[in-house]
């Protein structure tokens, strides 16, 4: 009984310790990933309304079966340069704790990628980037194969009231 | 058989809870001396009643002391005693002290006696002050009687089949005690451990100690019936209480006295008494359990509260139930019909009917919700009294507008802001008496608390004709705070705002301004919670005003959808006042490029949507828009839109939830194709336009100048 109990824990342990899952996605001809954990849903591309006044990464509001989720276009967020939405454009829905207060935020991405399972001690430090706005959002890089993973921190994406992050 | 009574704990709770309300605001309209006897009778039931619920219910703690207090209230009833300032302070004590009794008995808690106990003490020296005068003659005969009477010491245990034959105890130990003085005891050792328990069985065998004047075959023939069944001693002894003569007094009232002070003194109301008692004896096994069950119940009070609902609105809501089941079979027989001509406008008409039957019933259930503010206003006459007299100031408390309707929830958190900014205004707002002579003022301060509804938001203000805000003061200490800077220009309606800063909540820097500031903050972030707003506006030397203002349901709005280039917005219905084709040759131009339109007599200024919300794409020209003129904060403005679209019923979804508080906006929606439509904060846009309120702008001075007729 209590060898089965030590051994489930050590399993659970194994598992959590060794590795996370991540969604990865293409923007930019750069693949992105974020824990899937967060993730909600995928959607394809649909108008949503916009809101006034709000930042241009926020794209509008979308009614997610009753409620009301904002939309970001991440593109936009990071400041690469926005492209035509098509069919492959897709809303990664998240849900994300954010000051004590857990949302649910849609984010617009060129096309989802794949899913890895990648050990969490494997991530490198971001490489001191000074000019980029952009690290901030970064928690991670990993190397899949011959390619590289930037893991997303999406407290910090989808913190809007925080203006530390990238100006416009 | 035996009634678990704990089902009706609920009920009881309920009931005590309000009857000490009543009792309090009773008390409240009590002046002594000019005390009319339906007053008295009023808090004299309330006491009753809730004598009788906890006596039922076992809580001996409540019962033992509404005792006394009822005793007292029925000599002034009974015009034996007259009422003094003194006697009111310490039954409105008392009703406090009953209502942390019952509260702690409702969450299962041990109540704290002490408080009970004292004020106990304080009302049988009133009451025994009394008896020793020569007042009432029956109490003297009582006191004589008791003290030519012998004691008794009877022994009554009974085989435990006594229940079974249908005799009751309690009835015997009544018919004892109208003998004389009668003293209880009850033994429950004989109970066996609580798996071998049976609650038809009687454990329990008591001793009394009875002093009468009546001989001893009186006492044995209450025993009659039960001879067989159980073991009766009964023995002369020496007059145990012959000096206790307020114990006469009191049990001369009720029967059974017991003495919190003596926890094995028990009057056993029936077999559940008995579970009780067996409960106290295997109590170690279970204590962990029922703290915890006592934890989640007082977790579970604070969310799961009830709502008392007139009969009428419940009938209402039947009825159209009714006509709604109705409507669903004569709409279900045109279906089964063929399909005509006929039959479609027959289902057309049925449709019809059946959104005016769902709108009825919809309103009616949000009217339930819908509680008079006066649930509210009646807990600040106690609170006025109480402060004043701390303060020694004199005030008058006027309500006004207590039938105005709001929701319960947006009620239960109003609360504590109102008492905040009511004992504020008590404090710092309004002077002495003698400074009020000084300054000659009516030495009566005056608090007034007035409600009423304006478009779709409920208002209240709390007035006071006190000395009003200290701008000079308030001033000086904010740039000592570092919140302003003293080359700061601020209108005095900016200054007076700085009371709401969280900066100037310190309590020391608080009390030698003139005041007002402790906790503001607070106030203005709980009112902000419910999307409402709070402002004051003073006069030194006149007084103040705080204006609260809130939604009066959170849930669902009358809205006019309407469109600003290709996006839908909604305007709540209710702030509209009319809507019209802009007529040019009435459009001047003011100041720096603000438009207004002349529209009988009244000067409207012209909000562009469009620009507002820097929408590209939007009709520009003035004469090929329309205009809809929106009232707000009592003033008004035209919103300039594209095209109006339908009129409709939208359910009002946060925006905050899941993104932030966006200026101008002050909730979204879905419309029917299930796109997201966001519904415009007027009041919100006023500010973001840059119109901003009445006296801080030049601008706006002169339209207020032009708006000056009465609204």
């Amino acid at each position: 009984m209590i060898d089965q109990v030590e051994v489930n824990q050590q399993l659970m342990f194994d598992g959590e310790s060794d590795e996370k899952q991540f969604l990865t996605f293409m923007m930019h001809d750069e693949e992105y990933g974020m824990d899937i954990l967060a993730v909600q849903e995928i959607r394809g591309w649909e108008p949503v309304t916009t809101i006034p006044n709000s930042p241009n990464f926020v794209r509008g509001a979308m009614n997610l079966r009753g409620t009301i989720v904002p939309i970001i276009d991440l593109r936009m967020r990071f400041g690469i340069s926005a492209i035509d939405y098509g069919p492959l454009t897709v809303v990664i829905v998240v849900s994300v704790q954010i000051k004590e207060q857990q949302k649910i935020m849609g984010l617009v991405v060129d096309a989802v990628s794949d899913v890895y399972s990648i050990a969490e001690e494997k991530a490198k430090d971001v490489p001191d980037f000074q000019d980029s706005d952009n690290a901030y959002f970064v928690h991670g890089l990993v190397n899949v194969g011959q390619k590289m993973v930037v893991l997303l921190n999406l407290e910090k994406v989808l913190d809007l009231s925080d203006k530390s992050g990238l100006k416009g | 058989m035996s009634i678990d009574l704990s089902q009706f704990f609920d009920v009881f709770f309920e009931e005590s809870f309000e009857g000490l309300d009543a009792m309090e605001a009773e008390l409240l309209n009590l002046e002594p001396g000019k005390e009319d006897s339906e007053t008295i009778n009023t808090i004299f039931r309330a006491a009753h009643s809730i004598k009788g619920g906890s006596g039922t219910f076992g809580f001996v703690s409540v019962s033992d002391f509404t005792h006394v207090l009822e005793t007292l209230l029925d000599q002034i009833r009974d015009g034996q005693r007259v009422l003094t300032a003194e006697h009111v302070n310490l039954l409105l004590k008392s009703v406090d002290c009953v209502r942390g009794l019952l509260g702690a008995l409702q969450a299962e808690e041990e109540p704290d006696l002490s408080e009970s106990n004292e004020l106990k003490a304080r009302f049988e020296a009133i009451l025994g002050g009394e008896s020793s005068e020569p007042t009432g003659t029956e109490e003297n005969e009582v006191v004589s009687e008791a003290q030519q009477s012998t004691t008794y010491q009877i022994d009554f245990k009974p085989e435990p089949h006594l229940f079974k034959t249908g005799n009751e105890p309690l009835y015997m130990f009544s018919e004892l005690a109208e003998l004389g003085q009668l003293e209880v005891s009850a033994f429950h050792d004989g109970i066996p451990d609580f798996l071998e328990f049976d609650p038809e069985d009687c454990f329990l065998h008591w001793r009394f100690f009875l002093t009468t004047t009546k001989p001893e075959p009186c006492i044995s023939e209450i025993f009659e019936w039960v001879e067989d069944d159980a073991d009766i001693k009964i023995e002369a002894c020496g007059g145990l209480f012959e000096d206790d003569t307020l114990d006469a007094q009191d049990t001369s009232a009720e029967p059974i006295s017991n003495q919190p002070e003596q926890p094995v003194v028990e009057t056993p109301a029936n077999t559940s008494a008995q579970a009780e008692e067996n409960l106290a004896a295997v109590q170690k096994k279970v204590e962990s359990v029922k703290t915890s069950k006592a934890e989640s119940r007082k977790a579970n009070d604070s969310t799961a509260t009830s709502i008392r609902v007139g009969i009428d609105k419940v009938d209402s809501l039947i009825n159209m139930v009714g006509e709604l089941v109705i409507t669903q079979a004569m709409l279900s027989q045109i279906g089964d019909q063929e399909i005509t001509e006929s039959s479609i406008a027959a289902l057309q008409e049925g449709l019809t009917q059946l959104a005016h039957n769902t709108r009825d019933l919809q309103e009616n259930v949000m009217r339930i919700r819908m509680l008079p503010i006066s649930f509210v206003f009646s807990r600040f006459p106690r609170l006025v009294r109480d402060t004043s007299q701390k303060l020694n100031k004199q005030v008058e408390l006027k309500l006004v507008g207590e039938q105005t309707e709001l929701d319960k929830t947006v009620m239960e958190k109003l609360s504590d802001p109102m008492v905040h900014l009511v004992r504020n205004s008590l404090d710092h707002g309004l002077e002495t008496p003698e400074e009020r002579i000084a300054n000659g003022k009516d030495p009566v301060g005056t608090v007034t608390l007035n409600a009423f509804h304006q478009g779709g938001n409920i208002v209240i203000e709390i007035m006071d004709d006190g000395k009003g805000l200290d701008t000079e003061k308030i001033r000086s200490k904010a740039i000592a705070n570092g919140l302003i800077n003293e080359a700061d220009d601020l209108s005095v309606e900016e200054v007076n705002e700085l009371i709401f800063m969280p900066g100037f909540s310190t309590a020391d820097s608080v009390s030698d301004i003139s005041g007002r500031g402790v906790g503001m903050d607070v106030v203005r972030r709980n009112i902000q919670a419910l999307n409402g707003s709070v402002e004051v506006t003073s006069k030194q030397g006149v007084g103040s005003t705080f204006t609260i203002r809130l939604p009066l349901t959170l849930a669902i709005l009358d809205g006019q959808l309407v469109q600003v280039a290709t996006h839908t917005y909604i305007i709540p219905l209710i702030s509209i006042v009319e809507s019209l084709q802009i007529d040019i040759s009435k459009v001047s131009k003011v100041g720096k490029g603000l438009e207004v339109l002349r529209l009988r007599d009244e000067y409207i200024p012209i909000l562009r949507l469009y620009d507002i919300f820097s929408h590209q794409g939007a009709r520009e020209e003035l004469d090929k828009t329309l205009l809809v003129v929106v009232e707000s904060d009592n003033y008004k403005i035209g919103l300039l839109v594209d095209d109006l679209l339908a009129q409709q019923q939208v359910v009002i979804k946060s925006l905050e939830a899941n993104y932030q508080k966006v200026d101008g906006i002050s909730g979204a929606t879905i419309l029917g194709d299930g796109t997201v439509s966001l519904i415009i904060d007027i009041s919100g846009l006023i500010k973001l336009s840059g119109l901003r309120r009445p006296g801080s702008t030049e601008l706006l001075v002169d339209l207020k100048g032009e708006e000056a007729e009465p609204a």
